[in-house]
């Protein structure tokens, strides 16, 4: 498949074929994430690496995996230091960092800045995450860690547990897990559940998700629990969010009820959602999952830059 | 009983089954106010309609509609159909459709998307249901839920 040329903006640009070839390749990857060995694949290529919002794992992990194979990286980490403050459009700064890079990775507070930038770029964009919208670069880490933890994604019970209101993450990965064949439950309290509009294209998609509020009472049918962030930043209403702030909180109590090898997912970063005691346990994969952000991205600077690896 | 008491037009456009109650929206899509119209406007609120019950209807003398404002009167109401008068009679006949993509005729109604930060793009939709409308964002993929109320 050509993937050269390709904005990756939102995880419904891709085909299942196409996002299965994408996780091959990340596992390919592996051993030149890890440093075992190197490759020079995208010598002479630069990145240029937006980020208009915080980000600690997105920026570094692009920036990581742009080094592993070669390639420079040229940087935006704080708009205070850009001509953004002097009000220069998205649309005029894109086109201008397209003419300094072969690639650009953007995020952005703006829902939609993402397809925007690649209206006005020629050269690939890759989406980090805008506003509440699409963040497709961790739903496809998402999927290639269920897939390398568990042997596969197709007929794990994956439970998703959290704001899965404003969390649009949990949205796109709740989608492409149905197109995968996993069966889905959602747990989160009544006030920041799926939205109909998901359920509704996950039911679309075939899947027949179990909507709760429970947790305790499907954990132990668990093969995976995903676990997102209650977002403070979020939250139009700040009383609404005092009102659901540390609702779930997973810890080894909880735990005791799980399947020895049902494994914890999280996006990171996390506040109170999981206890540190959950670290040590052979559930947490929350780590790897951050480091599997790596290879996946090697495999999607090099598929999008046309690079054969 | 179905006697209007409104004179047949010599040139202009007649839109017809208009979701009852939105008349006053299509005069907003017309751009029509006191300052500048020199022709006649007939308006009907909530007229009977043998197809949905209740219709409105409104007239416009000397005047047709171009493909810009056919399209915002599907919006609001998707069943409409547009007559166009020359010398009393009915020249074109038409229902209202949409197309599959629509630009510049809603705001996005996500205060948060990039198409509502002045950046130099026009609003853009993919029409998912025509009946009653549905639109999605192509850029931040929200669908719209006040549609009337968003009109450019």
């Amino acid at each position: 498949m050509n993937f050269e040329n390709m904005d990756v903006v939102s995880i419904r640009d891709f085909t299942r074929d196409q996002i299965e070839e994408i996780l091959d390749k990340s596992r390919a990857m592996l051993p030149y994430a890890k440093g075992e060995k190197v490759s020079r694949a995208l010598e002479g290529k630069i990145l240029g690496n937006l980020f208009f919002e915080p980000s600690t794992r997105t920026r570094l992990s692009f920036e990581s995996a742009a080094n592993r194979l070669g390639a420079r990286v040229i940087d935006v980490s704080q708009t205070s230091t850009t001509s953004i403050v002097k009000g220069e459009t998205l649309a005029d700064t894109i086109r201008m960092v397209e003419a300094y890079s072969d690639v650009i990775v953007l995020r952005h507070p703006h829902e939609g800045a993402a397809r925007l930038a690649a209206h006005f770029s020629k050269k690939p964009v890759i989406n980090a995450g805008d506003g509440a919208g699409s963040h497709p670069t961790q739903t496809l880490l998402d999927l290639f860690t269920i897939q390398e933890e568990m042997g596969g994604i197709e007929g794990n019970n994956v439970t998703i547990l959290g704001d899965l209101k404003y969390g649009r993450t949990a949205h796109s990965l709740a989608e492409a897990l149905t197109v995968f064949g996993a069966k889905l439950t959602f747990v989160a309290p009544e006030t920041l559940q799926m939205p109909k509009d998901t359920v509704d294209q996950v039911k679309k998609l075939g899947g027949d998700p179990t909507i709760t509020s429970d947790i305790e009472g499907v954990i132990a049918d668990t093969d995976v629990l995903y676990i997102t962030r209650i977002q403070k930043e979020r939250f139009p209403d700040p009383a609404e969010y005092q009102k659901v702030a540390g609702t779930y909180r997973v810890d080894r109590e909880m735990l005791r009820e799980a399947k020895k090898d049902m494994i914890v997912m999280h996006p990171l970063p996390r506040i109170d959602e999981i206890a540190p005691e959950v670290d040590s346990t052979a559930h947490a994969k929350y780590f790897q999952q951050a480091f599997n952000g790596i290879p996946v991205r090697m495999a999607l600077l090099t598929s999008v830059l046309g690079v054969e690896f | 009983m179905r006697e209007f008491k409104v004179t047949p037009i010599r040139n202009g456009t007649v839109i017809d089954h208009i979701n009852s109650g939105q008349a006053l929206n299509v005069l907003r899509i017309l751009g029509i106010n006191e300052h500048n119209v020199d022709s006649t406007v007939s308006l009907l609120m909530h007229v009977p309609s043998k197809k949905t019950g209740w219709k409105d209807v409104v007239k416009v003398e000397d005047r047709e509609l171009d493909k810009q404002t056919v399209d915002k009167i599907a919006l609001i109401s998707p069943k409409a159909t547009i007559d166009i008068i020359r010398d009393f009679n009915v020249a074109e006949k038409y229902q209202v459709r949409l197309s599959p993509r629509i630009r510049n005729l809603v705001h996005c109604g996500n205060p948060n998307c990039i198409t509502n930060k002045c950046e130099p793009v026009a609003p853009e939709f993919d029409v998912e249901n025509h009946d009653p409308p549905m639109l999605r964002c192509i850029y931040c993929d929200r669908t719209l839920e006040d549609i009337s109320g968003n009109l450019i």
